[in-house]
Order: C-alpha cells, then structure tokens, then sequence
C-alpha cells in the first residue's frame, strides 16, 4: 500500500528544514540543488525502494546514488529520516571528522551506496552494479540522481550509451531538472534541451514529470520497474530551491548558505 | 643466484599474451572475476576471457572513463574487475575515474595497461605511455606491479586478483624474454634478487630486467659485481631489499622503460635518501617524447639498452669511488 501523500509531504517538509540547519549551520554548501531533489528522493526511501534500516547491506536491497553529489544534505536528511544514518548529527555537516562529508563518502558513512562528488560518474556506477545485480540474479534495482548542469560531462553520455546497449533494465536515472547551476541557468551556461530527446535517442524509456509531485513521481518509478530491456530515464522538472520563496529560482543558492538572518526566514517558512 | 652465474634468457611471449592467460585461469578459478574492455580485447588480450566466458565480459567502446567507473560499480557490488585498455588510454582517460570513483573508496579494481613504454614501435607517441607509473602512484591504496617476463606477469595477475583493493598491472606490447623458471615465488611489495654482487645495485622492472641482467654481464668481464633487482611492485616499495642494496652495495642504478620524472627509479632515490644515502642514476625515457620506429630502433634511440645500463654503473661507480 502507497503511503499517503501527506504524510510523505510532512517528511518533505522536515527534510526541507534539516537542509535549511544543515547548510546554515556549517556556513557553506549546496542549497537550491538539495532542496529541488526533496521529493524525488524521499519518495524512492519511504515509498519505493526495496530497503531494510535494520539491515543497510541486504544483499538484495535496491541502491540509490546520488550522482549530483553536492546535495548531500537532502540525502543525509532523508537517510537520516528513515533510519539508516544518525539523526542527531546532521549539524556537523562539513565539520571535521564528521559523518556527513561535504560530498558523500562512503568510508565516514557506510549505509551510503557510493561516494560520489565529481560530477558525470554516478551513472556509471549505478550500470556498473545493475551489471553485477543481473549477474547474481539479484533482484536489486539502481536509482541514480543526476543534476541537470551535470550532464554537460562527456561521461554521462559514454555510460548513456552503454546501459540501453547492455539492456540494463535494473537501473532508473532520475534527471533533476531544476534548470540552474553554479555560474547562472543552464541555458545559458551551455544548453542541455532538448533533455528527453537526448536521452530516447541513446535508447532509453523516458518520462518526464513534474518531480516535485508525489504521485507522479511514484507513477514514473512503477513504470520504469515495469519497463523490460531497456533502462529507464525519468526527466523530472523541478524549481531550484523548492520551498523557500527567496532560493527558488535563484542561481546564488546553488552554492550559497543562508546568513543566519535567512536562515530563520527560510525556517518560518518552512513551519 | 650467486655472483658470476650466467643468465639463459629464453625467447618468451609478450606480458599482455601472459595477462591474457593467466585472466583466464582467474575466470576458471573464481566466478567473480569479470573483464572491462574498451575495444581493445584483441590487442590486450582480453579477448581469451571474452572467448570462455562471454557473460562475464563487459564491452564499453571507445570509452575509458565510463569503463573505469562501471568497474568500480562492479566492485561496489562484490565483483573483481579487471579492466583493461592501452597504458596510456586507460591511465589519462581514466584517470579522474580511477581517483574519485576508484582510490578514494578503495575499491578491489584491477586495472591492466598494456602496450606500456615506447617499445610499442611504429604508432608512435600518442599509443605510448610513459607516465603512468607516475600517476598509478599518486592514488593512495594503489598497488602498482611491472612484471617483467612471461612468469612474472602470471604469478603478478593471480596475485593482484587475491589482493583485495585497487591494483594496477602495467604490461608491454613486445616479445618479452623469459626470465624466470617456475620455481620463482613472487609477493606483492617484494623484490627478486636475480644476481648477488658487492660494487653496485641495478634496480630494474618490465623490459629492462632482461637488459640489466645483460649489462651485469658485460660488467662482469670489466671486473665489477653487479647485483641485480626485479622491483616488479613499484607500489609498496620493497624498503628493506633498497636500503641492503645502499648499504651493501653503495651505489645504485635504477632502469626502467618509463619517464624517469615520476617513475620508479625517483621512488627507489626516495627510500635511499630515507635509509641510505648513496650516488644513484637513472636509466629511463628523458623529458620528451618519442617517434615512430621499430622498438628496437627505439630503445636503441632512447637510451634504454643493457649498454645504456652498463654506461649508467660506470657513472656511479666513478661518483661512489670518490
């Protein structure tokens, strides 16, 4: 049984907050591209993926790596919401010796499923383990979040090419498309569209949503499990700093923390 | 081998032919074994694994950076991969996969280069890699192994596959002659003494083993006990067998087929300066790149003969003497 959607949008909402303290508190890191991925990403850890808090390396578990490795904060919020990561320490993001690195890191928090952070790879991974999953007869599936700037990598569409040719259908890449990144918006940093042409050219199913609506977003996980042969790649259009009226849109909460007078207007409005 | 014994150097195939097998050996061995290729496999010999075990055996293209990465999630989901590609592609190419996706979460990867140094011959320059001892070791956790025969490179791959962590395993285009019979035992980290001497070390892995072992032998005649090393594991240096050469011998000559900037003989000058400060040369490829042409008018041109090691030891010598 889905679980309602009011109560993924309350997790949400928590989610948004931890995101907020998180990068407030440290003084540094990536707020708009965390808080566009909220949905996404909360949907696939409390609706979706087939994952044990009490048992973070099942072999069987499906994996979900963050490719875009830079919104870290969202994932660490959300891992932490469900239990696979420690709640209480979320305000050392970016603090020495702490769990939650700056981009993830898999030798500070194991229950990650990659270490990532150097952006075009993540994609590559996910293949990688969707090859090994068949290979063993796992049932695993692969989630992988890219950014939209992101994809300028050439990797990204080395490995594009190679997942519909190795008919991984274990593996969904999900594309934030919230249409900014660091230097300003995308189109004018250098144009990715059309993004869902690019992808159905290389060969993959490709949906697009609206990725901050929850049904929509479990509708195009369902799809993509049911999808055979083929990868699926979910184009999932969303608002950069999703939630807080003065991030959204706004290319200067890429990589900007809020001072701590916005970090109480962020806060409020997050009530 | 005592002073004075004679090396038989036999004909033998090339290290990349001896990678080839012994990949298969693995693949029978462990089911876990599975080979990365980036449409070279006839060239790198992978193809033998492809052959036996096609599902195990994972084409990529002409695309190095995305074959690295796929490795690393094949490991990630307990697989050993061995990806493998010219020296020079899969190094530069895959270079920033193999830092962040590879040694920085320490992933059990092997990474195989083939077609090493400029004895590759007629395609020139761009084929050849001469750095990239240099960067395998500049990824902390790597082991970085440069067999040096048919035999070596073997017992080396079988080895890497039981090291857990990142390896790489450098392998060469040519003929390489035998060196060793198969009684040789061979660990990761640990030096062969093939000959004992008292007047000077060379410290030499891949092809120049074969060519130090020559230059001992025309030394031989002028009066001067050579000891020879197969450094075959430049990463972890084999401290102990370095600073006995320093100590015992006093004079050291390292000999490698690779830019000395960065290279193996660099790595080796580290230690001494560290345990036991002695004069050391440097046989290796100079600050340039090299040209098409058959690879012994090659390694004639560039210095990389049992004459070229011979000339370095009489340099040293006249340093230690005074």
């Amino acid at each position: 049984m889905p679980i309602p959607v009011a109560e993924l949008q309350a997790i949400a909402k928590r989610v948004r907050r931890d995101i907020i303290e998180m990068i407030g508190t440290a003084g540094s890191g990536h707020p708009g591209g965390s808080l566009s991925a909220v949905e996404i990403i909360v949907q696939l850890y409390f609706d979706f993926m087939r994952i044990d808090a009490k048992s973070p390396k099942w072999p069987d578990r499906d994996r979900f790596i963050l490719s875009k490795g830079h919104a870290c904060p969202v994932l660490y919020s959300v891992m932490a919401e469900f239990g696979l990561a420690p709640k209480g320490k979320l305000n050392t993001l970016r603090k020495l010796g702490s769990i939650y690195q700056g981009h993830p890191d898999v030798r500070f928090l194991p229950s990650l499923e990659a270490s990532t952070g150097s952006l075009g790879e993540g994609l590559s991974l996910a293949l990688g383990m969707g090859l090994a999953d068949r290979l063993d007869g796992r049932p695993c599936r692969t989630y992988v979040m890219l950014g939209d700037g992101e994809i300028q990598e050439g990797q990204v569409w080395e490995s594009a090419m190679s997942g519909p040719f190795h008919k991984l259908d274990n593996v969904v890449a999900i594309v934030d498309y919230n249409g900014i990144q660091l230097d300003g918006f995308v189109k004018n940093i250098m144009e990715v569209a059309p993004l869902a042409d690019k992808w159905r050219a290389y060969g993959w199913h490709t949906l697009e949503i609206d990725g901050h609506n929850f049904p929509a977003i479990r509708q195009a996980l369902e799809e993509a499990q049911s999808t055979k042969g083929r990868p699926t790649c979910i184009v999932a259009h969303t608002v950069k700093g999703k939630g807080v009226s003065f991030m959204e849109n706004n290319p200067k909460f890429h990589g900007t923390a809020p001072t701590p007078d916005e970090m109480r207007l962020a806060l409020q409005e997050l009530q | 081998m005592p002073a004075g014994t004679k090396f038989e150097l036999k004909p033998g195939p090339a290290t990349r032919e001896a990678f080839g097998r012994a990949l298969v050996e693995l693949g029978r061995a462990n089911k876990d074994v599975v080979v990365c290729d980036a449409d070279l496999s006839k060239s790198t010999m992978t193809v033998y694994f492809q052959k036996e075990f096609p599902d195990r055996f994972f084409s990529y293209g002409i695309a190095e950076a995305n074959m690295v990465a796929q490795a690393a999630g094949l490991a990630y989901a307990g697989k050993i991969p061995f990806a493998a590609s010219f020296s020079a592609f899969v190094m530069n190419k895959g270079f920033e996969q193999l830092r962040v996706c590879v040694a920085y979460p320490n992933l059990n990867v092997k990474i195989v280069g083939t077609h090493s140094g400029i004895s590759i011959g007629e395609d020139g320059p761009s084929q050849m890699s001469v750095e990239e001892t240099s960067l395998a070791c500049s990824l902390p956790g790597f082991v970085v192994l440069t067999p040096a025969d048919e035999v070596s490179t073997k017992a080396l791959v079988h080895a890497a596959a039981a090291h857990v962590g990142p390896v790489f395993i450098r392998t060469g285009r040519p003929k390489a002659p035998i060196i060793y019979n198969g009684d040789q035992n061979f660990e990761i980290g640990k030096a062969v003494k093939l000959l004992d001497g008292t007047d000077v070390t060379i410290i030499a892995n891949g092809l120049l083993v074969a060519e130090a072992l020559r230059a001992a032998e025309m030394l031989e005649s002028e009066g001067i006990s050579t000891r020879v090393l197969d450094l075959h594991t430049v990463k972890p240096l084999d401290r102990d067998a370095i600073r006995r050469a320093a100590w015992e011998t006093g004079a050291i000559v390292a000999a490698e087929e690779h830019l000395v900037d960065g290279g193996m003989g660099v790595r080796v000058a580290q230690v001494v300066a560290e345990t036991t400060p002695c004069p050391m040369e440097f046989v290796g490829i100079q600050d340039t790149y090299a040209e098409s042409g058959t690879p012994s008018e090659l390694l004639d041109k560039y210095g990389l003969l049992a004459r070229d090691v011979a000339a370095a030891v009489r340099k040293v010598l006249a340093r230690k003497r005074r």
